[in-house]
């Protein structure tokens, strides 16, 4: 025991100590933290200085319906186009938008001058105030041949803003209590999609890194001085623990990593960060106006509800056991393979049949996100080989708590498994030399008596 | 008595016999040659000693009892081919291996600075393993070997890869090991140094023990009873001079002087051959061919294929 402990340390610290491991660790959490951050940060960018538009309408019909956003100011000018131009320019106003005369029509286009590239939103807004008024226009023309009473003509002037409906589609998961939770399924999508991903990846370079570990003992015959000192085992069980406590320590680092970066940030930023019509600016590019904004709002505060909903320590708990689980399942294949070769290129021929059904989890991990209770989702979570990362896509959606205990389960048979076949290879294998190795010649590793 | 005896031992791998029934009998205290063709079974047997590998029949004993597992703490095992982990730090990997075998960290980093001055070797400490030479990391396995003062030490080809000033300081450490109560198997395709350190050798050729015993004894064995004279040139052969009762196994000559190897026959005793040619010939030298361990060796796989 003493001396699998020794071995856990050397594969640990020699690991924690290299610098790729502490970039990895650095670089992980920043790339998370700025998916959250950047977008929140983008939004605090906007200028300070206001930008002003000038509009020069030579049809009269949009006089004074620019409503000024907290980004732009609009300012109405009757010169004519070239003066306006050199007044934009002279002024360093952001743009010019002229809307010429049609005779006969009515308005149906404008121009945008600017000196620089002027934002989506900003088009986009432009674009609904003119096709609203215009809308609004021709009804009116349409409603005074209608001949109605003045009461009626006010009623129908205001159809438009009375018919408009925005759908917004929330699903609603009732758990066992009958209380509501209010859940967003693209949210959890996202979430459990994550989640497999990453236990996916963790299992994969966790998993080569066994590999590569075995190789280089067997390869450059440093086994030969340990196994007179350490049984094969202890050497192969204490690396795959050793490496496991690396990935663990990795992936703590970078939840806590993250969660700073993102407080740290949110903290610095709060008093600047965005009002809601700026947020909203940002995220709703729809029929609205910026102005009206109240409805969007409050979606993007149901999005933080929910977020703030998920259930962190559950997910952070099945994720750590089934990426343990995992792991544990396939490093000692992986150390197996290691053991039985010669050099990198002979590994090809024993991966696939390992990485396929990692491979292959990772796709159905793809499927089950769509149809978290399906039958490929549960049959697939409880298989050991796939289950750690199928599982990990389901569990964000909730899975009923029998099945979460009969895949640990499996899982857990499933390495003692693996373990078992590992252990029977490896010793044999690891002292091996100048043997192009065989599936058969697996086999009679396997079966042979010490 | 024997510090570590095998018993019948035979180990088969797939297909084929690595081990056939060897017995060897390994004193206390004395430095014990394992030799062998390449293939023999020389790596099979030491890892067998080394509990690495089980046999699958016979028995061993270590120090009178039956071989356990609590006796590895008191092997050093010196592999043929050897390696260090690369990235690892030599003084960090040395206590490694050292806790390893048991040793307390205090033990270990107390020995391995001993062990590291002796060999003047402090400024490694903090070296990579990979910035080391060849021959520098054989002197750090080599100290990690000896470091837990283990009983029994087992050296695979300890002095490959080391220039001659090394060798020479290794092979008296290794003196000095036995000197001190260690007993050593030393298992070497280099006869010279056999020659000069072993006093016990086992031969093991194609699975099968040949021969084995003291070296002393075992060169008294092989004595053919060759004589080898060197003369004066002189006009004439000497054959003429010698009857039945001798046989010339070779002649040579160069600018100075003419040499001959002799065999005596059944009944002739060595002044006979001084007494024939003494009168014809002016002798230099006159000696007894002693069999080195090289010829041993030879004539040993050779018989032994012919069987």
């Amino acid at each position: 025991m003493r001396k699998i402990l020794l071995v856990i340390q050397r594969e640990y610290l020699t690991r924690v100590r290299k610098r790729s491991f502490i970039v990895m660790t650095i670089l992980g959490p920043i790339l998370m933290a700025s998916a959250f951050v950047v977008p929140m940060y983008l939004a605090t960018l906007t200028d300070d200085k206001e930008k002003v538009v000038t509009v020069l309408d030579e049809t009269g019909w949009f006089y004074e319906k620019f409503a000024d956003t907290e980004e732009f100011n609009f300012e109405y000018t009757t010169e004519d186009l070239e003066s306006a131009k050199f007044d934009m320019v002279e002024q360093d106003d952001f743009a010019l938008l002229y809307i010429p005369r049609r005779e006969l029509t009515v308005p149906s286009s404008a121009v945008l001058y600017s000196l620089k590239q002027p934002g989506v939103d900003m088009k986009s807004y432009i674009r609904n105030v003119m096709s609203k008024e215009v809308e609004l226009q021709k009804l009116r023309i349409n409603l005074d041949e209608m001949d109605l009473s003045e009461e009626d003509h006010e009623r129908a002037m205001k159809l438009p803003e009375l018919i408009k409906t925005s759908i917004q589609l929330s699903t609603m998961k009732i758990d066992e209590t009958g209380g509501e939770e209010e859940t967003f399924t693209e949210i959890m999508m996202a979430v459990a999609f994550t989640s497999g991903l990453i236990i996916y990846m963790f299992i994969f370079i966790f998993g080569a890194q066994v590999l590569r570990g075995v190789m280089e003992e067997k390869t450059s015959r440093i086994i030969e001085i340990m196994v007179s000192s350490v049984k094969p085992f202890q050497l192969m069980m204490g690396k795959i623990v050793g490496i496991a406590m690396v990935g663990l320590t990795q992936f703590l680092l970078w939840v806590l990593l993250t969660f700073t970066i993102v407080s740290v940030f949110q903290v610095s930023f709060a008093d600047q960060m965005p009002g809601p019509d700026v947020r909203m600016a940002i995220t709703n590019q729809g029929t609205e106006g910026i102005a009206k904004t109240t409805p969007d709002t409050s979606e993007i505060a149901r999005v933080f509800e929910i977020i703030d909903s998920i259930q962190y320590e559950v997910i952070l708990l099945s994720f750590l056991f089934f990426f343990l689980g995992g792991y544990l399942l396939y490093a000692a294949l992986f150390a197996a393979i290691g053991s039985a070769v010669d050099s990198e290129t002979d590994t090809q021929q024993f991966m696939l049949p390992v990485t396929l059904p990692l491979f292959l989890s990772f796709i159905v991990a793809n499927i089950v996100v769509y149809d978290p209770d399906g039958k490929v989702a549960i049959w697939f979570s409880m298989i050991p080989f796939t289950s750690p990362v199928v599982m990990m896509a389901r569990i964000p959606f909730g899975v009923p708590i029998e099945q979460i205990w009969i895949s640990a389960g499996l899982l857990v048979l499933g390495f003692i498994f693996t373990t078992w076949l590992a252990a029977r290879i490896y010793r044999t294998g690891i002292l091996m030399y100048g043997k192009k190795v065989s599936y058969k010649e697996l086999w009679k590793w396997i079966t042979y008596k010490n | 008595m024997a510090l570590f005896v095998t018993e019948n031992v035979s180990k088969h791998y797939a297909g084929h016999v690595a081990l056939d029934k060897v017995s060897i009998e390994v004193p206390h205290q004395s430095i014990f040659g394992l030799l062998g063709p390449n293939g023999a079974g020389k790596t099979s047997l030491i890892r067998i000693i080394n509990r690495i590998t089980g046999p699958d029949e016979g028995k061993l004993y270590f120090d009178g009892e039956p071989l356990h597992p609590r006796h590895i703490n008191n092997i050093g095992y010196l592999p043929e081919e050897r390696g260090l982990y690369r990235k690892m730090r030599v003084g960090e990997h040395a206590m490694y291996l050292a806790r390893l075998k048991g040793l307390s960290k205090r033990e270990a980093t107390i020995k391995l600075k001993e062990w590291f001055e002796k060999f003047s070797i402090e400024n490694w400490w903090n070296k990579k393993v990979e910035e080391l030479s060849k021959g520098m990391q054989q002197k750090v396995q080599f100290i990690v070997t000896v470091l837990h003062e283990p009983e029994l030490l087992i050296f695979d080809e300890p002095f490959s890869g080391f220039d001659p000033i090394n060798v020479s300081i290794l092979k008296e450490e290794i003196l000095k090991l036995r000197d001190k109560g260690a007993t050593i198997i030393f298992s070497t395709h280099n006869m010279e140094s056999v020659e000069e350190l072993c006093d016990h050798i086992a031969l093991i050729d194609r699975s099968k023990k040949i021969l084995d015993g003291k070296v002393s004894d075992i060169k008294k064995q092989y004595r053919s009873r060759t004589y080898r004279i060197v003369f004066d040139h002189f006009d004439g052969i000497i054959s003429n001079h010698l009857d039945d009762g001798f046989k010339i196994l070779n002649e040579e000559e160069d600018e100075d002087h003419r040499y001959a190897s002799i065999s005596l026959g059944e009944g002739v005793q060595s002044k006979d051959l001084l007494q024939r040619l003494a009168p014809h010939i002016n002798i230099n030298a006159y000696n007894e061919v002693i069999p080195t361990m090289n010829d041993i060796f030879i004539s040993a796989v050779k018989d032994n294929e012919g069987k």
